[in-house]
């Protein structure tokens, strides 16, 4: 690979850039201005490395004349423009499967942390206020609420696995029924319908023209003030606007937020929520899974160079 | 126990060990008269046959002692540590507390803290509440919670629904307990707490406290469970070396805490207050209506069962 001219879009990394660096030409995209880089090297770089925040679009693939393969640190790829890649033959890739295990933990963990106020009990034993003032609010029994999963995926069914055990019915709304494959989950042909009937309600499926604001005000509002949002998504599946509209004054009840629409930007109004859990896009911040996320792009270009079958080719 | 006689209108006697703080006798007061015991002069002392334990306040010999016709303890919590039950033995009363009520929040709660420690989610909203996302960048790397091994010291009712829970989460689940479950008992059991530390990586504590195992994590433990570990307490604090546990934490000895109660609550180590590898709550794992609700239920129903000679819904063996 010594010779493979990679751009890496972020710092997405230490170890997936060290072994960049190591097997591979790098490019590091943020170490100079844009156009300067492009005008040196744009003809040098045959892949390009991003994340779910940096990926190539159509401006960035146009002024690669010489790529090849956009290999994803992320397993959405929203942030790619998949049209044009087709268009030009070169071929994508993601991370799917190896951080399935890590957002399900985190989705479930955030639901628990919302219905059980999990955070803001730690926020108050530090402030003092338990010493001072007591203790005696009520939460409510997390097991045995209604989970509704938009996305049935990957993701989604790893949630419901996870949910079960605590004897929450499970119901899902995707594009088709499989009855046969999840005879347990019940499946509801909207989105409104889906919030009507559960109690929480977890973003587990892909973004793109279709599922942008999927999450919209009437899902909400239907979702209701004690019903739950848990987004492990991408910001845009939710109207936000709405979204913070609606938990400030309780037609929705809570929400646990891994993503948002304008990352790092967070919406200053949900900093001062208390029935919210505000996470800064952890979904797969782990060690163990960013280094088989880093292992799968390497992985990926790797067999690109050699010519074999890409190990997790989306386009 | 003598049944209430034929035509008494008057409302059976229930003392209270202490004032009631969780609501429970305003909608038992229909049913039962209430008397505080401090309150209660030598007649009703005399003529009391149930006490009503509604907080975690000790209940000590002395105030058995003083309760001649003491037939039944009730308390409406599933811990008995406060309780003298020595002195409750050698009078012959029975004791009732919340059996498996609480069982499921408890164990919904473990796995909330589990996360929350693993992967840092307590932390993590602090940092982005702060404003440290859009100046920090990204947060540092966590730990994954699917796979890690888990140790669960207690596998009774609050112990096997954890274990349901993370085994769901793709955790290898063992345990110590007085003696191993019969099969099919899917998990692996260790005869001793610190080799149970020494295979986990998540140690779960959901026993009760009594004197054999006060102050069963100690620093050995500790040190089994090692740099990676996780402690997490739903129990009693006294199950912990408290003093111990800050020394472990702060030189790394373990990884992190989850710590929903303390030796001397509601004081905690204030060392405990500027780490961001533990997460510390205020001793509400059970703290839902549905478990106010449930508890309720069990209560009412011990003293219904009591008063008219009936079976008793959650007596403890002593």
């Amino acid at each position: 690979m010594e010779s493979l001219g990679v751009l890496l879009l972020y710092p997405v990394n230490a170890y997936l850039e060290q072994e960049l660096d190591r097997r591979c030409r790098l490019y590091r995209f943020w170490e100079s201005p844009r156009e300067e880089f492009l005008r040196a090297h744009a003809g040098a770089v045959r892949a390009v490395v991003g994340n779910a925040n940096y990926g190539a679009d159509a401006a960035l693939i146009d002024a690669l004349p010489a790529l090849e393969i956009v290999a994803s640190f992320s397993v959405g790829i929203d942030r790619v423009d998949l049209a044009k890649c087709r268009e030009r033959g070169i071929r994508v890739t993601n991370t799917p499967d190896v951080l399935t295990d890590d957002v399900a933990d985190l989705a479930v963990g955030l639901a628990i942390a919302v219905l059980r106020r999990i955070p803001q009990a730690d926020r108050y034993v530090r402030a003092g206020l338990w010493k001072s003032r007591g203790d005696y609010t009520l939460t409510t029994r997390f097991s045995g609420k209604r989970v509704g999963i938009i996305g049935l995926g990957r993701i989604g069914q790893a949630v419901a696995r996870r949910v079960e055990a605590f004897d929450c019915p499970v119901n899902y709304h995707q594009r088709t029924e499989q009855k046969s494959v999840y005879p347990n989950y019940t499946y509801y042909p909207t989105v409104v319908e889906l919030a009507s009937n559960s109690d929480v309600l977890v973003v587990a499926c892909p973004l793109n023209a279709s599922t942008r604001h999927i999450v919209s005000r009437e899902v909400m509002e239907t979702l209701g003030p004690k019903g739950v949002l848990i987004n492990v998504g991408r910001g845009p599946h939710v109207d936000e606007p709405e979204m913070v509209a609606a938990l400030a004054d309780g037609r929705l009840g809570g929400a646990g937020l891994d993503v948002f629409e304008d990352e790092p930007n967070v919406p200053e109004a949900l900093l001062g929520m208390d029935n919210v859990v505000l996470v800064p896009h952890v979904g797969s911040g782990t060690y163990e899974t960013r280094k088989a996320m880093a292992d799968l792009v390497l992985g990926n270009l790797e067999a690109h160079v050699l010519s074999k079958p890409l190990l997790t080719p989306v386009v | 126990m003598t049944p209430p006689a034929a035509g008494a209108d008057a409302k059976p006697l229930v003392l209270l060990s202490q004032p009631s703080d969780s609501g429970l006798t305003p909608v038992m007061e229909g049913q039962f008269r209430f008397v505080l015991a401090a309150d209660a002069d030598a007649a009703t002392a005399a003529e009391a046959r149930v006490l009503f334990v509604p907080g975690l306040r000790p209940v000590t010999a002395d105030l058995i002692d003083r309760l001649p016709a003491l037939e039944l303890v009730s308390t409406i919590s599933v811990g008995l540590d406060h309780v003298d039950l020595d002195a409750c033995r050698r009078r012959g009363i029975t004791v009732t507390n919340a059996g498996a009520t609480f069982s499921v929040d408890s164990a919904d709660y473990v796995v909330g803290l589990v996360v929350a420690v693993l992967r840092r989610v307590a932390a993590a909203d602090a940092h982005l509440r702060r404003g440290s996302w859009a100046t920090d960048g990204d947060y540092p790397l966590a730990t994954k919670v699917s796979g890690k091994r888990v140790g669960i010291v207690g596998l009774g009712s609050i112990g096997s629904l954890v274990a349901r829970r993370l085994a769901a989460f793709g955790c290898p689940v063992a345990y110590h307990s007085r003696a191993p479950k019969l099969p099919p008992c899917p998990y692996t059991f260790f005869p001793t707490v610190r080799a149970l530390a020494a295979d986990s990586d998540v140690l779960v504590l959901a026993c009760a406290l009594t004197e054999e195992t006060r102050r069963v994590v100690d620093r050995e433990v500790m040190e089994a469970l090692g740099a990676g570990g996780v402690l997490v307490n739903v129990g009693r604090g006294g199950l912990v070396d408290e003093p111990e546990l800050v020394r472990c934490l702060r030189e790394g000895v373990i990884g992190g805490a989850g710590l929903d109660v303390f030796e001397n609550e509601p004081d905690l180590p204030v060392e405990l207050l500027d780490m961001d590898n533990v997460v510390l709550s205020s001793h509400k794992a059970v703290a839902t209506v549905e478990s106010i609700r449930g508890v309720l239920h069990t209560v009412s129903g011990n003293l219904e069962a009591f008063f008219a000679g009936r079976p008793l819904l959650s007596p403890v063996a002593l």
